[in-house]
């Protein structure tokens, strides 16, 4: 399987053989665990194992496989025909380097991460999609597809940066050119039915991350937010069917805890949400940090967290005008710091502070990532002004700033109980 | 009773021994082991004080290296350590510079005491007590030499804050004949500019600074000029954090303290 995928076997060996351990102590560690974990552990435990398996199976009985980089890209379209999306990601610092030698070093290390898993070929994700499917989010990705598409094809959507009526139609044109690039990449039609399958799919998902999401406004919460996380992370990887039905159990099992009164941490422990930049498997550095030093985080709105969900799709369309039209209005439920103005973000963030009843916010951008640095002022203003305690932190993928950042959380965490 | 705090910071550990007041301090550098460095600083304000070990109720720990102490009753950060110090000793509210050796802090304390915001620098060294360092050894010069170079000359202009372009800023200045106390003057006000830029909301009344930073009386300077407002500097600025922790290990344990 690996000859197959064109891997370096070596470095991929050296890059997996790590991970285990990290896993070990960031997520086995953790006390009276939800038993409906075991399956994400797996899922996780099974990437480059099992799941890649059946991606590979799939593929062979003539499967479409698409790679994706962001939330806005449309997978009901790859759903719909019967495709297989995997959200790429680029969250390991063991790439950078690689990624380097093509990028500029002071870009984020989510881009270079990502390029330095294709020059590496240790994912097996990565080698097995026929194409990816970037967006011109940020400039640094936007730049980043013209280099990729020199080793993998890159169809890239034009992504606008305001949400007024023509960029809604420019969204949609895009979408209706994705579509065709599907068909065309796929040898089948999308039609208003199997639209319509793929909208509920993607829509389930999307139900069953919204309720894992208000289990965790309960106190004492009965999930940490590192598993959250990790669900999150996994919900790009895998088969969206099983998933959604694997989030819905463990959700059974949250709230039955929530009804017993049962959670991972004491009542009463400090409740902090993160906002910010994407935090793409395997980043799990803030979260450890933050529920090591007695807290809990009891929101992500990141794109591996709320904005991943945010947006249900309209599920009445009848023709696949209207439905494409209803794809392209999620647009305006997403609020990424690429659009300008942004202040949707502000109202989301105060939002989910009241609902998830956090203490404070940690504001996360990654090193070079101008969307979120520069808007960071913004939100930080905006919280303060409502009296919710806030705290920028901005990081890589290195280990280097471990202490430093445990010094500023711990910090943080006193400031809030005084 | 008798409480001890300890700050292991990256290049020195600090020891306050309290009973109401300071009763004896004591600094070390903290070498290769934080541990080490703890307990050695320990052992001199007790051999100092004539008091052994058990005659000790409580001892809080700060700094990078509190984690390390094994033998501390409680763990607190140096954030909220410097505030409650600075508090302690001053009994206003205001703002705190700490420059120490691997990092630079700007926290906001409440007439309590409490810590209102910090901010902290990231991952770079700009702006830190490192900084300074990297700059002096470029010089051929120790970093205490900094700060007593005479008062009226003109800063020439450091345009680079990063450590490592402002490295080779610095030699070339040299080497094209710039003299070294305007170099230093340079690198003084440089510092101070990036501090003031961390001060993200409007210039603060009352300015205390601490850390091993303190000690440089040129970099003091700058920062009043910069910041336009008057800068304090404690008695013995580097202990003030374990000062805090002093404190905090006081107040725990049910005792009262007056100011200073
Ligand atoms: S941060 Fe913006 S660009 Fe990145 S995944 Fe999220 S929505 Fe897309
Ligand atoms: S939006 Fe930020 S984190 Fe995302 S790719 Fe661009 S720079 Fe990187």
């Amino acid at each position: 399987m690996w000859r197959e995928l064109d891997m370096d076997l070596e470095k991929h060996d050296v890059f997996l053989g790590a991970l285990p351990v990290a896993f070990g102590e960031v997520f086995l560690r953790q006390e009276n665990r939800p038993a409906g974990m075991a399956y994400f552990d797996n899922a996780l435990a099974e990437a480059h194992g099992g799941r890649i398996q059946e991606i590979l199976a799939g593929k062979k009985a003539g499967r479409m496989v698409a790679g994706t980089f962001c939330v806005f890209a449309p997978e009901e379209l790859i759903f719909a025909v019967d495709g297989i999306s995997i959200g790429l990601c680029g969250g390991a610092q063991f790439t950078v380097p690689t990624g380097e030698q093509v990028l500029p070093r002071n870009l984020c290390p989510l881009i270079k991460s990502a390029m330095g898993f294709k020059l590496d070929r240790i994912c097996p994700y990565f080698q097995a999609v026929d194409f990816l499917i970037g967006e011109t989010t940020c400039d640094g990705k936007k730049k980043t597809w013209e280099i990729l598409n020199e080793y993998v094809p890159t169809y890239v959507m034009e992504l606008p940066q305001k949400k007024g009526a023509a960029d809604l139609t420019l969204w949609e044109g895009e979408i209706h050119r994705l579509k065709e690039e599907i068909e065309h990449r796929s040898g089948r039609e999308i039609t208003a039915d199997r639209l319509a399958s793929g909208i509920k799919m993607a829509n389930a998902r999307r139900d069953a991350l919204a309720r894992l999401y208000r289990a965790r406004w309960a106190d004492p919460v009965p999930i940490s937010g590192k598993d959250a996380l990790l669900i999150s992370q996994l919900a790009f990887f895998d088969d969206p069917e099983r998933f959604t039905a694997q989030v819905n159990s463990l959700c059974d099992e949250l709230e039955d805890r929530i009804a017993r009164g049962e959670g991972v941490t004491r009542k009463g422990a400090p409740r902090i949400l993160v906002t910010g930049t994407p935090m793409a498997l395997p980043y799990w550095k803030l979260h450890h940090l933050v529920e090591t030093s007695g807290a809990v985080i009891v929101g992500e709105e990141t794109c591996t967290g709320t904005r991943y969900f945010a947006g249900r799709v309209a599920e009445d369309g009848r023709t696949v005008e209207d439905q494409v039209k209803d794809l392209a209005r999620r647009l305006t439920a997403i609020n990424c710091a690429c659009f300008t103005p942004n202040k949707d973000r502000v109202e989301d963030i105060l939002r989910l502070v009241r609902d998830a009843r956090a203490d404070g916010v940690i504001y996360f951008s990654l090193q070079f990532c101008q969307p979120f640095g520069v808007e960071g002022r913004l939100v930080e203003r905006a919280l303060q002004e409502a009296g919710v305690p806030v705290l920028r932190l901005e990081s890589d993928y290195s280990e280097e700033d471990v202490a430093q950042l445990k010094t500023r959380i711990e910090a943080f965490l006193e400031m809030i109980a005084s | 009773m008798l409480v001890v705090g300890i700050d292991v910071g990256s290049t020195s550990a600090k020891a306050v021994l309290f009973d109401g007041r300071i009763k004896v301090y004591a600094i070390r550098p903290t070498g290769w082991s934080p541990r080490e460095a703890g307990a050695e600083v320990l052992a001199e304000i007790l051999d100092k004080a004539g008091l052994s070990r058990r005659e000790v109720a409580y001892i809080v720990g700060t700094g990078y290296g509190r984690v390390a102490l094994n033998f501390i009753d409680q763990a607190v950060t140096e954030i909220t350590c410097q505030a409650r110090g600075i508090n302690y000793l001053t009994g206003k509210a205001g703002t705190i510079i700490d420059i120490g050796g691997q990092d630079t802090k700007v926290i906001t304390v409440n007439e309590q005491g409490k810590v209102v915001d910090f901010v902290m620098n990231d991952k770079c060294a700009a702006g830190t007590g490192r900084f300074l360092e990297v700059m002096a050894t470029a010089m051929g010069m120790d970093v205490d030499e900094l700060g007593s170079l005479p008062k009226n000359v003109n800063p020439v202009n450091i345009s680079s804050m990063c450590t490592v372009f402002a490295e080779s800023e610095v030699i070339s200045l040299l080497a094209g004949g710039a003299a070294r106390e305007e170099i230093v003057a340079g690198l003084h006000r440089a510092v101070a500019r990036r501090v003031k830029s961390m001060l993200k909301n409007t210039a603060p009344a009352t300015v205390v600074f601490t850390g091993g930073g303190a000690k440089n009386e040129g970099l003091r300077r700058a920062l009043a000029a910069e910041l336009g407002v008057e800068v304090m500097v404690p008695a013995e600025p580097q202990i003030t954090g374990a000062l805090g922790a002093a404190i905090i290990a006081w107040e725990g344990n049910g005792g009262a303290v007056a100011h200073n």
